[in-house]
C-alpha cells in the first residue's frame, strides 16, 4: 500500500451485453443503463462523483464528439469535472487514479464504450497507423495480429492448434458470463488473415462498461470488499511494427515489474488479448504460470467491444475480488496494433 | 402526451471523407522521393543500425538521427500473412501475403505486401524484391508490392545524400470511411414526426424540461426521456443573429436571420432561420411559426404569425 499516496479501490463494475448490432440505440440510449447500473451498485448520485472519465473512439461510429453526447447520460447539472481519453477506457481509469492520487477527487466515474457496428472496424483501425508508411497500405488489424501469430510459430512459441485451444477455452468461460458475445462451442472456422482462423479473432459488436473508483475509507463504506488498486502503470513501445520483436511484449513486462504483479503471486488474470495469439505473448511478459486463472470471464475472444474491452479487464477482475473468488489479480488492458501500449494493474482485496 | 414509439430504425448510409495534408521532415521527405526516384533510403543510428523505413528519432535513445543511407531493393521476409481476400484500398486486388521485410543493409524491417501465388509459395526467410509501381509520385505506394527473387543479396548500406531534384516535401493522406449511420430511438422518432410536418420532443420524467429535438437523454438529470410531446408548431424567438456572409452552396440571399426559437411547450429552444419580414426587424419576442416547402423533411425558415410578441418573462428561462 506503500506504493501510492492513497489506498484507491474499484469499488463497483457494470457492463452492457455485448451485442453484434444495436441500431435501435445511439451512443447515449446504449451508455446510460450501465451508467445508471455502477451509480446504483454504490448509491451514489452522479453530482456526488468527484471525478468523471471517459474512453472511447469516434472513428468506430463516424460520429463527431460523441463522448459529449454520451454526458447527457451522467446528468452534467450542476457542472461536473470532466475529462475523455480517445483510447479504451483503461486509459481513462489511469487518468481518475491520477485525480484521486492528487486529493483533487474522493471518487471517480470511468466508463466507456464501443460502437463497432455502423463501420468496418477492421479498415476503421487502419487509420490509426503511421500516415505516411503504413496507414496507405490499409493493413487491417487481423492482417497485423496475423503477422505476429505467425513470428510466434516461426519463433516455436506455439502453433495452430495450441492457438485454437485459447479460443476454445475461453468461449467455454465465457458460459459463466451473461454478458458476452460469443459463448460456448464456436467453431474455429476459416483462416482471416493465415495463420488466423475466425476463432482466433475477437467477435466485433457494440458495448459499454463502466467502474466506480473510490478513495480510503469511502471505498470501504461503498464495498464490501474493495478491490484496491495496489499498482497500475503503462507503457509504449515503437509504433513501427518493423522495429520491435512482435513475440514478445517489454512494455507489459516494464508496466507490470512497476505496478509490482511480480512482487507476489496473482490468482487471477484478466488479459487483453482479442487475438489468440496475444494470449501467448503476454502470459509470457507477465510471467502466468497454469495455476492462474487466465480469462475467467472469456476476455475478448467472446466480447470486444473496441475502447471499452480493455476496462472491461480491470472490471472483471475486481468483481472477482468483490465476489470473493480472488485475493490478487492482474489486469491487462492493450491499445494499438500487435500490443503497442499495454497498461497493467493489481488488484487486491483485504485478505480475511 | 403519448409513450414513445416502439423503434422503427432510420439507417442511412454515412460516408466520412478526409485528405489531410501532411508535411514531410527531412527524412521522411528523402526516403519518399527515393522511392519516386526508385532508391531506399535508411538512416544510421549512433550505434551502426539501419533502419528502413527510416525514423527521425532514435526509438531506443530518442537521439535526432539524419545519417541517410541507401539499402538494397532485395531483401528477406522476417514474417507473413496469408490474406486471401483483399479488401477495399490494399496495394494488391488478388490474394498476397503481409510481409515485413528486412531489406539488404538494413537491420529493421518494412511492412508491406507480397505477390505470390498462393500461401505455400510464402515462407519467413525467402528473398524477395522491391515491384516498383509503374507510375510513381513519391509515397510508400511506390514500391506497388514486392516478389520472390532468387538472384543475389544486396551489399552493405552505403552513405547518401538524400538530395533529389524536386524533392517531395508532402502527402495528401486520402481516407474513406463507409459507415451505415442509425440516430437511435429518440432522434428516429423525431425525424420520422419531422417528415408529417410535426415537431416531437421528450419530456425527462425527473425535472419535466421538453427537450427538442430529443436525444433519449436529460443532460440535467441523467435520466432516459421516455415520454413523446408535440411542440409548436408557433414559437418565439429568444435571440437572433444577422449572418451577412454567404455560405458557400447557400442559396440564400444575405443578410438574413438566424434565430434562437421556443417553441411553445418546448423546454429549450431549437435553431432556424426567419424569413418573411426584414432582417432589421427581427426582435426578441417575435412570434413565429414553420414553413415547410413542397417535400420537404424539415422548416426551410420560420415566418412571423402576426401574433402579438411574447412577454419577457414568458421565455426569459429558455435563452
Amino acid at each position: 500500500m506503500a506504493r501510492y499516496a492513497r489506498e484507491v479501490a474499484v469499488v463497483a463494475f457494470a457492463q452492457s451485453d455485448h451485442l453484434r448490432r444495436t441500431d435501435e440505440l445511439s451512443e447515449v440510449e446504449m451508455v446510460m443503463p450501465v451508467l445508471h447500473q455502477v451509480l446504483a451498485a454504490t448509491g451514489l448520485k452522479a453530482g456526488e462523483i468527484g471525478f468523471t472519465c471517459s474512453g472511447s473512439s469516434d472513428y468506430l461510429a463516424g460520429r463527431a464528439f460523441s463522448f459529449t453526447m454520451t454526458l447527457d447520460g451522467v446528468g452534467a447539472w450542476p457542472p461536473i469535472s470532466e475529462s475523455h481519453v480517445e483510447m479504451d477506457g483503461a486509459w481513462a481509469l489511469y487518468e481518475a487514479w491520477v485525480k484521486i492520487q492528487t486529493g483533487e477527487a474522493d471518487t471517480a466515474l470511468v466508463y466507456s464504450y464501443g460502437k463497432s457496428s455502423p463501420g468496418s472496424v477492421r479498415d476503421v483501425l487502419t487509420r490509426q497507423l503511421d500516415p505516411y508508411y503504413v496507414a496507405p497500405l490499409w493493413p487491417d488489424s487481423v492482417a497485423l495480429a496475423a503477422l505476429q501469430a505467425q513470428a510466434l510459430i516461426d519463433a516455436g512459441e506455439t502453433d495452430e492448434p495450441a492457438l485454437a485451444a485459447i479460443g476454445a477455452r475461453s468461449r467455454a468461460a465465457a458460459e459463466t458470463n451473461p454478458h458476452a458475445q460469443l459463448s460456448g462451442s464456436v467453431p474455429q472456422g476459416d483462416y482471416q488473415v493465415r495463420p488466423l482462423r475466425t476463432g482466433d479473432c475477437p467477435p466485433i459488436g457494440d458495448g459499454v462498461a463502466a467502474v466506480i473508483l473510490a478513495a480510503g475509507d469511502l471505498a470501504r463504506q461503498l464495498c464490501e470488499r474493495p478491490a484496491w488498486i495496489t499498482g497500475i502503470d503503462h507503457r509504449i513501445e515503437a509504433h513501427s511494427l518493423g522495429l520491435r520483436d512482435l513475440t514478445d511484449s517489454p512494455s507489459t513486462r516494464i508496466a507490470a515489474e512497476h505496478a509490482g504483479v511480480f512482487e507476489a503471486p496473482v490468482d487471477t488474470a484478466e488479459l487483453h488479448a482479442p487475438f489468440s495469439s496475444q494470449e501467448v505473448v503476454l502470459r509470457k511478459a507477465l510471467g502466468l504460470g497454469d495455476g492462474v486463472s487466465v480469462n475467467p470471464s472469456g476476455g475478448a475472444l467472446a466480447a470486444n467491444p473496441v475502447m471499452a474491452a480493455g476496462l472491461i479487464r480491470i472490471g472483471e477482475a475486481a468483481a472477482r475480488i468483490h465476489r470473493g473468488e480472488s485475493d490478487r489479480a492482474v489486469a491487462h488492458a492493450t491499445s494499438g496494433p500487435c500490443l503497442q501500449q499495454n497498461l497493467v494493474a493489481v488488484l487486491e482485496g483485504d485478505r480475511a | 402526451m403519448t409513450a414513445a414509439s416502439p423503434p422503427q430504425v432510420l439507417r442511412a448510409p454515412l460516408v466520412v471523407e478526409f485528405p489531410f495534408t501532411r508535411s514531410l521532415g527531412p527524412v521522411q521527405s528523402a526516403f519518399l522521393t527515393g522511392l519516386r526516384e526508385g532508391v531506399v533510403l535508411g538512416v544510421r543510428t549512433a550505434d551502426r543500425k539501419v533502419m528502413v523505413p527510416p525514423v527521425e528519432y532514435d526509438p531506443v535513445t530518442a537521439e535526432e538521427i539524419r545519417e541517410l543511407v541507401e539499402v538494397a531493393a532485395t531483401g528477406t521476409v522476417t514474417t507473413w500473412a496469408w490474406n486471401d481476400r483483399p479488401r477495399p484500398h490494399q496495394p494488391l486486388d488478388t490474394p498476397f501475403a503481409w510481409v515485413l521485410v528486412k531489406l539488404d543493409g538494413a537491420d529493421t524491417a518494412l511492412l508491406h505486401v507480397l505477390d505470390a501465388p498462393g500461401p505455400e509459395a510464402v515462407h519467413t526467410g525467402m528473398r524477395v524484391r522491391v515491384r516498383w509501381a509503374a507510375e510513381r509520385t513519391g509515397a510508400i505506394t511506390d514500391i506497388a508490392c514486392f516478389e520472390p527473387y532468387e538472384g543475389p543479396a544486396g551489399g552493405e548500406a552505403a552513405p547518401h545524400d538524400g538530395d533529389f531534384a524536386g524533392a517531395v516535401t508532402g502527402i495528401v493522406a486520402q481516407a474513406r470511411l463507409d459507415y451505415v449511420y442509425s440516430p437511435g430511438r429518440a432522434q428516429t422518432a423525431y425525424i420520422n414526426a419531422l417528415s408529417e410536418q410535426k415537431t416531437v420532443g421528450e419530456r425527462c420524467p425527473s425535472c419535466q424540461k421538453v427537450y427538442v429535438p430529443p436525444r433519449g437523454a436529460c443532460p440535467t438529470c441523467g435520466v432516459a426521456t421516455t415520454d413523446q410531446v408535440e411542440v409548436g408548431p408557433a414559437g418565439t424567438v429568444t435571440t437572433y443573429c444577422i449572418v451577412n456572409i454567404k455560405a458557400r452552396n447557400l442559396d440564400i440571399e444575405v443578410p438574413y436571420v438566424y434565430a434562437h426559437i421556443a417553441l411553445d411547450g418546448a423546454g429549450l429552444a431549437l435553431h432556424g432561420r426567419i424569413g418573411g419580414i426584414p432582417y432589421d426587424q427581427v426582435r426578441m419576442g417575435l412570434r413565429v411559426e414553420p414553413v415547410w416547402t413542397e417535400g420537404g423533411r424539415y422548416p426551410d425558415h420560420y415566418r412571423p404569425t402576426g401574433e402579438p410578441d411574447a412577454d419577457y418573462d414568458a421565455y426569459k428561462e429558455l435563452i
